[in-house]
C-alpha cells in the first residue's frame, strides 16, 4: 500500500496552528517559503493562495506582485521527515513493516494482512479514515507491487485497489510520471512524444535499453522502473524499524528541592536503569537524565561514557559531578533517565578474588570520571596518520577508539619527543650565509649550537595546500649545554614564495 | 622531579626511569601492556609542548592517554583519578611553577594513592621552586652534553641527562650523569659526587631512615 500526504508540509503547519482548513489563519493565502540562494522561493501553498494564482515554486518576489497580501512562514523539511518518520511507525498497524517515500509519502507492506481489516478495500477505507481523523490529507492504494501503488496512489483514482494480474493493461493510462523517474529523464520522454505508460511499453524493451543506458540510479532509466511497475525486478525498500530506547522514570509524591534527595532519587533511577540494560543485555553508552519541574521547565543533563556500562554506582558518580549547578527553582516533580546509545555488553561473571575488583577503579570507570570533570576534548590518545607533515603525522582520537589498521607506520628517522603547538620563531646569527645559524635567541635566552644533525628537508603536501607553500630545512641540534631541539628554516633563499627564509623551533628532543 | 620549562628533559627522564622501573618488574609480568597516562596542565602544555608520538620509546607509543586540564586543580585531580585505576602502567604528571594547589596536603595525597595502589606516579614540576613535598625521590633534572655518536661525530647523541637526587626517603642522594642506551638507563657518576651505582639505586635501599628524609 502507498500513501501519499500530498500536502505535508501545511498540513503540519495546520496542525502546529491549530486551525481547521480553510479557516482561521488558513482562510488567507499563506505560503511556505524555503530560502534558497536566489533568495526565497515558496514551497507549499494553500488553496487560498492558489484562488489568487500563485504556483508552488516561484519566487516569493514574484508571488508578491501576484498577491501583495500573501503570508509566509518558514518551511521545515526536517521536521516534515522526522514528522514522517514517526507517521511511518504509526503506519505499521497495517502491516508488518513500512518504509519512507519522501518527501511526503509511505509504503507499507499488506501483503497477507488485508484480511484482518476484511478485505483490501476496507483496509483502505480503515487507511484514509485514520489519516483524515490525523488531519492529513492523504491519498491511497494497494498494488501488487510498491512501484505500482506508487503511481495509482499519485496518479490514479483515488483509492484504488489493484489485482495481481494484467497490470500493464490497467496502468497503461497512466503518465510516465507516475514511473518516478528524475525531471531531466521526463523532459526527454516528453520531447520524445512518449506520454504514457502504454507508450512506454509499445516501442519495445531493445530501443528503450539502447536509449537509456544509465543504470546508476533506478530514477533515471525508465526500462528499470517499469520493470519494477510491474514486478519483473525486485525493488528492495528501507524499511524503518522503531528502537526502543531504555526509559526509567519517577513521579515524586511531592516536588523536591533539596540536593540529598535528589541524590536518592537519582541512586533509584540508576537501580532501574541497570536492570532495565541488564535484561537487555547491554550497556550505555550516552545517558541523558531530565527533571522536570512545577513551573514547567525541563533540566537536561548529558552523560557519555568511554565504555558501556551499566553500574549504577559509577552513573551516580559521573551524574553528581554534573548537578551542582541544577536550580531546583520551586521543586522537581518528575526525574527521568533515559539512554539513548547502548551497546551490548554481555552479563560477566564477577570474580570471585573480591579483592582484585574492589582495588582500584578499571580504565573506562577512570576516563568516564576525568572526561565529565575536564570535558568533552581533554582526555584523548595520539593515533598515527599517514603523513610526513610533523605536525600532521599524528591525531586525537578518544581514549578507547582502536588503533585504525594502517599498513605499516612511517618509519621517521629521528623525532622530538614533544611537539610545540605551533612553531615558535627565533632569532638567528648566521655563520655563513645559507647554511645553519651559529647562534639562535629563544624565549630570550641565547643558545649556541654545539652539534647540529641535518637539514632532513620536509616538502609540503601539494596534493593539500596551496602551491605558495614553502617548504622546510629541519636540523636536530644541541647546545653547548647538552639541550636538544629540532629547529627548521622555513624555505629556502630565491625560491620565489616570499622574503628572507625565517627560523622556527618546533620540537623538544629528549 | 624538577626540571626548566624550556626543554623536554624533566618529561624525558622521568619516561626513561618510568620504563626502567617497568623493566625491572617486567621479570615477574611478562609483556605489560596497560596504557599510561600523562597528565599536563594548560601553562605546562604552553611551556613545552605536547607529547608527539612518533618521538616516543616504540614500546610506550600506543598505549599513551594524554590529558590537557585548564588548572593545576584539575590536574592532581587528574592525577589522582589515574593513580586510583588498576589498569594503569604509570603516570606522568606535569606541571609549570609552584600553584597554590599544588602545596605539601595535595603532594602527600598523591603519595600515599600511589602507595595505595601500587602505580608510579612520575611528577615533574617545570620552572618551579623545591618547595615542600612529600614525593619519595625528588630528582633536579638537567640536559647534559650527549656523547658524539659513533657513526656522525657532529651529531647529537642518545639523550643525556644530569640528575641529582636530592632528597630520597631510602636512597643515599647523590648526582649522576643518566643516558638512555636505547632500552635501559645507564648510569654514570659524577666526577664530583660519591654515588653508589644506579643498579644499587633501584633495587637497593640506603641507610637514611624515613624520618631522615
Amino acid at each position: 500500500m502507498a500513501i501519499w500526504c500530498a500536502d505535508l508540509a501545511l498540513d503540519r503547519w495546520r496542525l502546529v496552528e491549530g486551525c481547521a482548513r480553510g479557516e482561521g489563519a488558513d482562510a488567507t493565502p499563506l505560503a511556505l517559503i524555503a530560502e534558497t540562494a536566489h533568495g526565497p522561493r515558496i514551497a507549499a501553498l494553500n488553496a487560498a493562495g492558489a484562488a489568487q494564482g500563485v504556483r508552488t515554486g516561484t519566487m516569493l518576489a514574484d508571488a508578491r506582485t501576484l498577491c501583495p497580501a500573501l503570508a509566509v512562514c518558514p518551511a521545515d523539511p526536517a521536521g516534515d521527515l522526522a514528522f514522517l518518520e514517526h507517521l511511518a511507525l504509526w503506519a505499521q498497524r497495517w502491516g508488518p513493516w513500512s518504509a519512507l517515500d519522501p518527501p511526503d509519502g509511505l509504503i507499507v507492506d499488506t501483503t497477507g494482512a488485508a484480511h484482518l481489516f476484511g478485505g483490501e478495500a476496507a483496509l483502505l477505507a480503515d487507511a484514509r479514515a485514520q489519516l483524515a481523523r490525523r488531519g492529513l490529507i492523504a491519498r491511497a492504494a494497494i498494488a501488487p507491487t510498491a512501484g505500482a501503488a506508487w503511481a495509482l496512489a499519485h496518479y490514479g483514482p483515488d483509492g484504488a485497489v489493484l489485482e495481481a494480474d494484467n497490470l500493464l493493461e490497467r496502468l497503461g493510462a497512466l503518465p510516465v510520471a507516475a514511473l518516478r523517474l528524475d525531471e531531466e529523464v521526463l523532459l526527454l520522454l516528453r520531447r520524445l512524444g512518449l506520454k504514457r505508460l502504454e507508450d512506454l511499453a509499445d516501442i519495445g524493451r531493445e530501443a528503450l535499453a539502447r536509449r537509456f543506458r544509465s543504470r546508476r540510479a533506478p530514477a533515471a532509466n525508465p526500462l528499470v522502473r517499469l520493470d519494477q511497475l510491474l514486478g519483473r525486478v525486485p525493488e528492495p525498500l528501507l524499511p524503518v524499524i522503531a528502537v526502543e530506547q531504555p526509559m526509567v522514570q519517577r513521579r515524586l509524591m511531592e516536588p523536591i528541592r533539596h540536593r540529598p534527595l535528589l541524590d536518592r532519587v537519582l541512586a533509584d533511577l540508576a537501580e532501574d536503569m541497570a536492570r532495565a540494560l541488564e535484561g537487555r543485555g547491554e550497556g550505555a553508552r550516552r545517558l541523558e537524565m531530565a527533571a522536570w519541574k512545577v513551573d514547567g521547565d525541563v533540566l537536561v543533563r548529558r552523560l557519555e561514557m568511554a565504555a558501556a556500562t551499566r553500574d549504577p554506582a559509577h552513573m551516580c558518580r559521573l551524574f553528581a559531578a554534573r548537578l551542582d549547578d541544577l536550580d531546583a527553582g520551586f521543586g522537581i516533580e518528575l526525574v527521568r533517565l533515559l539512554a539513548p546509545w547502548t551497546e551490548p555488553l554481555a552479563l560477566a561473571q564477577a570474580e570471585l578474588d573480591a579483592a582484585a575488583e574492589q582495588h582500584g577503579t578499571s580504565l573506562a570507570a577512570c576516563l568516564d570520571r576525568l572526561t565529565v570533570r575536564l570535558g568533552e576534548g581533554a582526555v584523548r590518545r595520539p593515533l598515527p596518520r599517514a603523513s610526513h607533515l610533523p605536525e600532521r603525522a599524528q591525531r586525537w582520537a578518544p581514549p578507547l577508539e582502536p588503533m585504525p589498521g594502517l599498513q605499516e607506520d612511517f618509519a621517521f628517522h629521528e623525532r622530538p619527543l614533544k611537539l610545540l603547538d605551533r612553531p615558535e620563531p627565533i632569532a638567528v646569527i648566521y655563520e655563513a650565509p645559507d647554511g645553519l645559524p651559529r647562534l639562535f635567541r629563544w624565549r630570550g635566552g641565547v643558545h649556541e649550537i654545539a652539534r647540529a644533525e641535518g637539514p632532513e628537508r620536509i616538502a609540503p603536501e601539494w596534493w593539500r595546500e596551496r602551491s605558495t607553500v614553502r617548504l622546510r630545512d629541519y636540523y636536530r641540534i644541541e647546545d653547548s649545554t647538552g639541550r636538544r631541539y629540532w629547529i627548521y628554516r622555513h624555505g629556502l633563499a630565491g625560491d620565489g614564495r616570499g622574503g628572507a627564509p625565517e627560523w622556527f623551533l618546533q620540537g623538544l628532543c629528549a | 622531579m624538577f626540571a626548566s620549562g624550556g626543554e623536554a628533559t624533566g618529561a624525558a627522564l622521568a619516561l626513561a626511569l618510568a620504563r626502567d622501573a617497568l623493566h625491572v618488574d617486567a621479570h615477574a609480568e611478562e609483556g605489560d601492556q596497560r596504557p599510561w597516562l600523562w597528565v599536563q596542565d594548560k601553562a605546562a602544555l604552553r611551556l613545552s609542548g605536547r607529547p608527539y608520538r612518533p618521538g616516543l620509546p616504540e614500546p610506550l607509543r600506543h598505549r599513551l592517554i594524554h590529558v590537557s586540564t585548564a588548572t593545576p586543580e584539575d590536574a592532581l585531580f587528574a592525577l589522582e583519578e589515574g593513580l586510583r585505576c588498576r589498569d594503569l602502567a604509570f603516570v606522568i604528571g606535569e606541571i609549570a611553577g609552584n600553584p597554590r594547589a599544588l602545596d605539601f596536603t595535595a603532594s602527600r595525597r598523591l603519595s600515599l594513592a600511589a602507595e595505595k595502589h601500587g602505580t608510579a606516579l612520575w611528577l615533574v614540576r617545570l620552572d618551579a621552586r623545591a618547595d615542600l613535598g612529600s614525593a619519595r625521590m625528588r630528582w633536579r633534572a638537567a640536559a647534559a652534553a650527549s656523547a658524539p655518536p659513533r657513526w656522525n661525530p657532529q651529531a647529537p647523541g642518545r639523550a643525556t641527562w644530569s640528575a641529582e637526587l636530592f632528597r630520597a626517603h631510602t636512597f643515599q642522594p647523590g648526582h649522576w650523569t643518566l643516558r638512555d642506551d636505547g632500552n635501559a638507563l645507564a648510569a654514570t657518576p659524577s666526577a664530583s659526587a660519591a654515588a653508589p651505582d644506579h643498579g644499587d639505586l633501584v633495587r637497593g635501599s640506603g641507610a637514611r631512615s624515613l624520618a631522615a628524609g
